[in-house]
C-alpha cells in the first residue's frame, strides 16, 4: 500500500492545486459518462471534454509539484494525496446525477474556467500562462457546448424542463464557493499569479444570466450555504470519486500502462 | 433498435483536412439541429487532428443515382479512352505539368 504524499501549506500551491484539482475531479466525472451517455455522438462529446481536463490538470499539477519538496510529480499528486489535501470546489466531486445536470454544472464550470483561463493568460508565471492560453481555446467550446444543452433541454419536453429545474435548484447553492476569496486569492492576486476568484463573479454571473435567460430559466437567490471544497473539506461524494481514483496507484505504486 | 420516428436525423459528415484541399466524406451521424451536427462532427470525426473544417448536410437532402441503373450510367463510359486527355504531345517545356 502506498501511503499518501505530504503537502507544504505554500499558497500559491493552494492556488494551482484549486485550478488543477477542479480539473481533474470534474474530468473524472465527465469520464464516468463514458458508455452512458444518451447517444453515441454525446458519449464521445464528454468523453473529449473529460480527456481536455484530464490534460489541463496535468498540465497545472505537473507545476504545482514543482513548488513542492522534494518535488512530486502529476500522478503523485493526482493519486497520493489524502482527501483533506484535494482543493476542488465542492460543485465539482458532486455525483454525476442525470443529464440534466452534467450539462449544467458543465455549463457553470466551463463558464467559470474559460473566466479563470482568460486572466490566467497574462499571469507572472510564464509556464501557467502558457497552460491557459492551450486551455482557454478547450474551454471556449465546453462553454458552448454545455450552454447549447441546457438551453435544449430547458426549452425541450416537459420532462427536460423538469430535470434542468431540479438541476438548477441543486446546484446553484455550490456556485457561491467559485467566488469566495482567502488568503490564497490575496497572495495569488497580490504576487501576479493570478486573479481573486472574486473578480470572476460579476462576468460569471452576466455570462450564466444570458445562457439561462435564453430559456427563461431564473436564477436562484443567493442562500447563506457555502460549500468549501477547496478548502479541503469536502462533500461525502469525495472519498468515494478519490477510493476509485487512487485504488491502482496505491494497491501497485508505481503501476504504467 | 428504437423506434425510427425517435430517432434524430442523420446527416453526412465532410472533413478538410487542410486549407486548400477538399472536403471528404467520412461518415454520418445523429444529431437534432445542424448545430449540433457541427458540434457533433467536431467530436466525433476531428478527435486525432483530422481537420480544419468540416461540413455536414442532412443525409435525406442528398440525391443519389439509383444502384439498379449503375449500367446504364456508368458502363458506357468503358471504351471511351479517348477522353482522357493521354493523347496530346505536350511541349518539353509543360512535360511536368
Amino acid at each position: 500500500m502506498q501511503t499518501s504524499v505530504q503537502l507544504p501549506t505554500d499558497p500559491a500551491l493552494q492556488y494551482l492545486l484549486r485550478i488543477g484539482d477542479t480539473c481533474l475531479i470534474l474530468g473524472q466525472r465527465l469520464g464516468e459518462w463514458c458508455g452512458h451517455a444518451p447517444i453515441l455522438e454525446e458519449d464521445i462529446a464528454l468523453t473529449n471534454m473529460a480527456l481536455d481536463l484530464i490534460g489541463q490538470a496535468r498540465g497545472v499539477l505537473t507545476l504545482a509539484g514543482q513548488r513542492c519538496a522534494p518535488v512530486l510529480d502529476e500522478d503523485q499528486l493526482a493519486f497520493l494525496r489524502d482527501e483533506r489535501d484535494y482543493r476542488n470546489p465542492t460543485l465539482a466531486e458532486l455525483p454525476r446525477s442525470d443529464f440534466a445536470f452534467t450539462v449544467l454544472r458543465n455549463a457553470m464550470l466551463s463558464t467559470w474556467l474559460k473566466l479563470l483561463w482568460e486572466r490566467l493568460r497574462d499571469s507572472r508565471d510564464a509556464e501557467l500562462a502558457g497552460i491557459a492560453g492551450k486551455a482557454l481555446k478547450e474551454a471556449r467550446y465546453h462553454q458552448q457546448h454545455a450552454a447549447d444543452w441546457v438551453v435544449r433541454l430547458g426549452d425541450g419536453t416537459e420532462e427536460s424542463r423538469r430535470r434542468s429545474e431540479a438541476a438548477l435548484a441543486m446546484l446553484w447553492p455550490y456556485a457561491a464557493e467559485l467566488f469566495d476569496d482567502d488568503a490564497v486569492d490575496a497572495a495569488a492576486e497580490a504576487g501576479g499569479m493570478g486573479p481573486a476568484r472574486s473578480s470572476l463573479r460579476e462576468p460569471w454571473l452576466a455570462e450564466m444570466a444570458e445562457i439561462l435567460g435564453e430559456v427563461h430559466l431564473p436564477m436562484p437567490k443567493e442562500s447563506g450555504f457555502r460549500s468549501t471544497g477547496s478548502r479541503g473539506v469536502h462533500s461525502e461524494h469525495m472519498g468515494y470519486i478519490l477510493a476509485e481514483m487512487q485504488y491502482l496507484q496505491r494497491a501497485y505504486p508505481g503501476g504504467a500502462w | 433498435m428504437s423506434d425510427a420516428k425517435n430517432e434524430w436525423p442523420l446527416w453526412e459528415v465532410f472533413v478538410r483536412t487542410k486549407a486548400g484541399l477538399d472536403h471528404k466524406h467520412c461518415g454520418s451521424l445523429h444529431a437534432a439541429d445542424p448545430k449540433m451536427a457541427v458540434q457533433m462532427a467536431r467530436d466525433v470525426y476531428t478527435r486525432r487532428q483530422e481537420g480544419s473544417s468540416v461540413w455536414v448536410v442532412r443525409s435525406d437532402q442528398i440525391v443519389a443515382s439509383d444502384p439498379g441503373d449503375k449500367d446504364m450510367f456508368f458502363d458506357p463510359a468503358e471504351d471511351k479512352v479517348y477522353r482522357h486527355p493521354t493523347f496530346y504531345k505536350l511541349p518539353d517545356a509543360v512535360d511536368h505539368m
